[in-house]
């Protein structure tokens, strides 16, 4: 292999810029932040649409599929596994419980460094831009 | 191939720097405009489409004109055009690569340009456009591979290349065609809705796309040993006059029926184009300078002494491209929304953020360009050292 | 259509719970999946749940003479800028409008009569969409964000619109809006209840579908105090549209075109 050396520094280079942010986490000890959720209290808390189990894994896919019912279809009525009537709203069934959005959402979307584009438009309840 | 392009004297490498520069600086707006949206631009609620759509527009007419070169090579085996067919192929490429950014700059969100995919909507023509230019694209690419491959290791290319070739034909066609119709097919824009749109555009398209392609060749011809000879130069200028006088034609056309029917809604367009309309003549210097150059150019076409005349004819493409520039890439997109449908005159002026980012595909055009051909040439051993 | 859904959901279920608890044997216990990833949406429940009445067709007409007693009204603009979260740029290049108000000549501009009678001339008529029984806002759209719905309403879907702005191209009556920038910091007072819009989408007014899905009046119908815009059935002889058409002249823009535009004017 011709310029051996240059290549192997510039690799390790590269792989280096390339993890740093990793680097940078684990050194500032962001890396061990863990998502600390705020679930609704005992009184305040209602029966969810789904399980715990369930909206963990799918409450995106549940969410898109809301989504295209409503805006698509004009269905807007669901109906959970408990025969429990639900509007498909975002901002009016889901935060109706889960009211504190940087508490709950924010918590694994950060740690997870997904950003959905949902409150782009749908309002977050309590935010500083609802002057009512 | 591309170890070709590596290679090149100071002169190629300033090039390079030069193009990347003005890439850059119209990236870096591009992500200005990402963040603060398209109002950044001159475009408002009542002029929607402006600079990038008619960059977009013009495009694929350049595009488009690769045909002129390679229908007579494959298709009538005219021998002349051996030596250029393969750059008409490349200015095609670059071309339709340019037509893509200049549409997804224009997008308000470019991340969702998926869903055109994942919803295919076959009643919509711009589903039809991205369809055929990206076609147009893939066979560009296959069939100046594959030609230039086999050139280099002084072979025939493969015969399965030949239908291929044969069908990039009618798809170069097709791709102007369907954009014309992108235009032609809306009733709420008059200046638009015109039968003679589609095949004006092509008469446009085939003589501003073969303009710029003898001005390349010119151009390389003065900085390289790259000699087509003069008899492909003679052949181009003359499919250059008679797709100009078809151009000329149809523009002609377009005035009578709008001037003699003396409808409103169709003359109104043209007084704002020629004349203003309201205190409104942005464009009217442009206009006229694009009718000019157009009849000027013409006129030493059309005589055989001028149009024989290398520098001459040199000059004379230069105009031809710059007057049907205006023609679509300022005026034609812009007029179809002046006056608005609710009889409102309104100004459209590009900004400079939007001017540059303009400018920068442009100049990722000629990048693709400069090392096409340099690949190309490098192939044939053309070039100085 | 929702047995594919059924069918995706189940896939990425799979695929996600296979991940999840790398159990990878389990996978193929079906029971627990459908127990998992059923989403009650579809089966027959979903009959009752129909939110959309294809028998309809929703249309409105508006009296002008009504319209026209109150200068300067904008209660109709209001109700409507204010429950959609429509910003307000205070600019014409960037502006956003669902409803509003042009002077008669220009809302009709195919009406052009040198002498018009005195109660026209010059007066502002509200126009909004049309909401066309054959939109070419609908025919352009690449990706089918906006569409006709079975009541007739046309429809935006503001997650799927790529703000490729040919529907406005494609608008005779200039209608439709486009996001130029970031909208919120231009609404005055936002309402949680209904989503603001992003930059970079079209929009316009969609007959209140929002509403009208509760059994309410659009807004712009409601807030009128002098009861000139009338909401109701076109398909329903006896409709509150239809006697009015029976019984007065009016008139809709552009009709020459044939797009249908489903706003008639009693002048």
């Amino acid at each position: 292999m011709y310029d051996s050396g240059k290549i192997i520094l510039g690799l390790i280079i590269f792989v280096g810029l390339f993890t740093s942010p990793i680097w940078y986490d684990l050194a500032s000890g962001k890396a061990a932040d863990k998502p600390n959720l705020v679930f609704p209290t005992k009184e305040d808390q209602k029966e969810c649409v789904n399980t715990a189990e369930y909206m963990r894994e799918f409450h995106m896919d549940l969410l898109n599929v809301w989504r295209d019912e409503v805006v698509r279809k004009g269905v807007r009525t669901y109906t959970s596994n408990t025969g429990k009537h639900f509007e498909m709203s975002l901002t009016k069934t889901c935060t109706g419980c889960h009211s504190n959005k940087a508490e709950f959402c924010d918590q694994c979307h950060n740690y997870l460094g997904v950003t959905p584009y949902c409150w782009n438009c749908h309002v977050e309840p309590h935010s500083a831009e609802i002057k009512r | 191939m591309l170890e070709y392009a590596l290679k090149g004297t100071k002169k190629y490498w300033g090039w390079i720097f030069f193009l990347s520069l003005i890439i850059f600086v119209g990236v870096w707006f591009y992500l200005k405009q990402f963040s603060y949206g398209l109002g950044i631009t001159g475009l408002s609620r009542n002029v929607t489409w402006g600079f990038y759509i008619a960059q977009f527009t013009f495009l694929v007419g350049v595009a488009a004109s690769g045909v002129m070169v390679v229908l007579p090579y494959y298709l009538h085996n005219y021998k002349a055009f051996g030596k250029i067919t393969i750059l008409g192929e490349f200015l095609a490429i670059a071309s339709v690569i340019m037509c893509m950014l200049f549409v997804f700059v224009d997008m308000g969100q470019p991340l969702r340009l998926i869903n055109v995919f994942l919803y295919p909507t076959p009643h919509s023509l711009m589903f039809w456009d991205i369809m055929v230019l990206s076609g147009y694209l893939l066979l560009n690419i296959l069939i100046s591979h594959i030609t230039l491959e086999a050139e280099r290791k002084s072979m025939p290319p493969p015969k399965w290349i030949r239908p291929i070739i044969i069908l990039s034909i009618p798809w170069a066609i097709s791709i102007h065609t369907v954009t014309a119709f992108l235009y032609s097919g809306l009733a709420a824009r008059p200046f638009w809705m015109t039968a003679v749109l589609a095949p004006r555009f092509l008469a446009s398209a085939f003589s501003s796309g073969p303009a710029l392609l003898l001005i390349m060749v010119f151009i390389i011809r003065k900085l390289t040993k790259f000699d087509p000879g003069d008899e492909p130069i003679r052949k181009m200028a003359i499919i250059i006059t008679y797709a100009m006088c078809a151009n000329v034609f149809f523009i002609l056309m377009e005035f009578f029926t709008a001037f003699y029917s003396a409808i409103p809604e169709h003359i109104t367009h043209f007084q704002y184009l020629f004349f203003g309309l309201e205190g409104h003549n942005t464009l009217v210097p442009w206009m006229w300078t694009s009718a000019l150059l157009a009849i000027v150019s013409l006129v030493f076409l059309l005589i055989p002494k001028t149009r024989n005349n290398n520098r001459i004819l040199f000059a004379v493409c230069i105009a031809i491209f710059v007057s049907i520039w205006i023609d679509k890439g300022l005026g034609m997109v812009v007029t179809g929304f002046i006056p608005t449908p609710l009889g409102d005159v309104v100004d459209y002026i590009p900004t400079i953020p939007e001017t540059l980012i303009s400018l920068s595909i442009w100049a990722i055009g000629f990048f693709l360009i400069t090392v096409f051909y340099k690949i190309a040439l490098s192939v044939r051993r053309e070039l100085l050292t | 259509m929702n047995e594919n859904r059924r069918k995706f959901l189940k896939l990425t279920g799979l695929a996600a719970l296979g991940a999840a608890t790398g159990k990878f044997a389990d996978v193929f216990a079906k029971e627990k999946l459908t127990k998992i990833s059923s989403l009650n949406i579809t089966g027959k429940k979903r009959t009752t749940l129909v939110g959309i009445d294809s028998k309809k067709r929703w249309a409105m007409v508006i009296d002008l003479k009504k319209c026209l007693v109150e200068e300067g009204c904008t209660k109709c603009i209001d109700a409507c800028h204010k429950i959609h979260n429509v910003p307000d740029f205070e600019n014409p290049k960037d502006e956003i409008k669902w409803i509003w108000k042009e002077p008669y000549e220009q809302a009709f501009l195919d009406q052009e009569n040198y002498y018009q009678k005195d109660n026209l001339k010059d007066k502002p008529v509200p126009i909004f969409c049309n909401h066309c029984d054959n939109p070419p806002c609908v025919r352009v759209c690449p990706t089918e964000a906006t569409w006709k719905r079975e009541d007739g309403i046309v429809m935006m879907d503001w997650h799927r619109c790529i703000g490729c702005r040919y529907c406005m191209a494609a608008c005779p009556y200039g209608s439709r809006s486009f996001n130029w920038r970031d909208p919120r910091p231009f609404i005055k007072d936002i309402d949680p209840d209904f989503p603001t819009r992003t930059k970079g989408v079209v929009e316009k007014c969609t007959f209140c579908d929002e509403r009208i899905a509760k059994g309410q009046l659009p807004a712009c119908v409601e807030a009128c105090s002098e009861k000139a815009m009338v909401f109701g059935d076109l398909n329903d002889p006896k409709s509150n549209v239809r006697e009015l058409l029976k019984e007065n002249f009016s008139i809709r823009r552009k009709p020459e075109l044939g797009t249908n535009p489903e706003i008639y004017y009693l002048v």
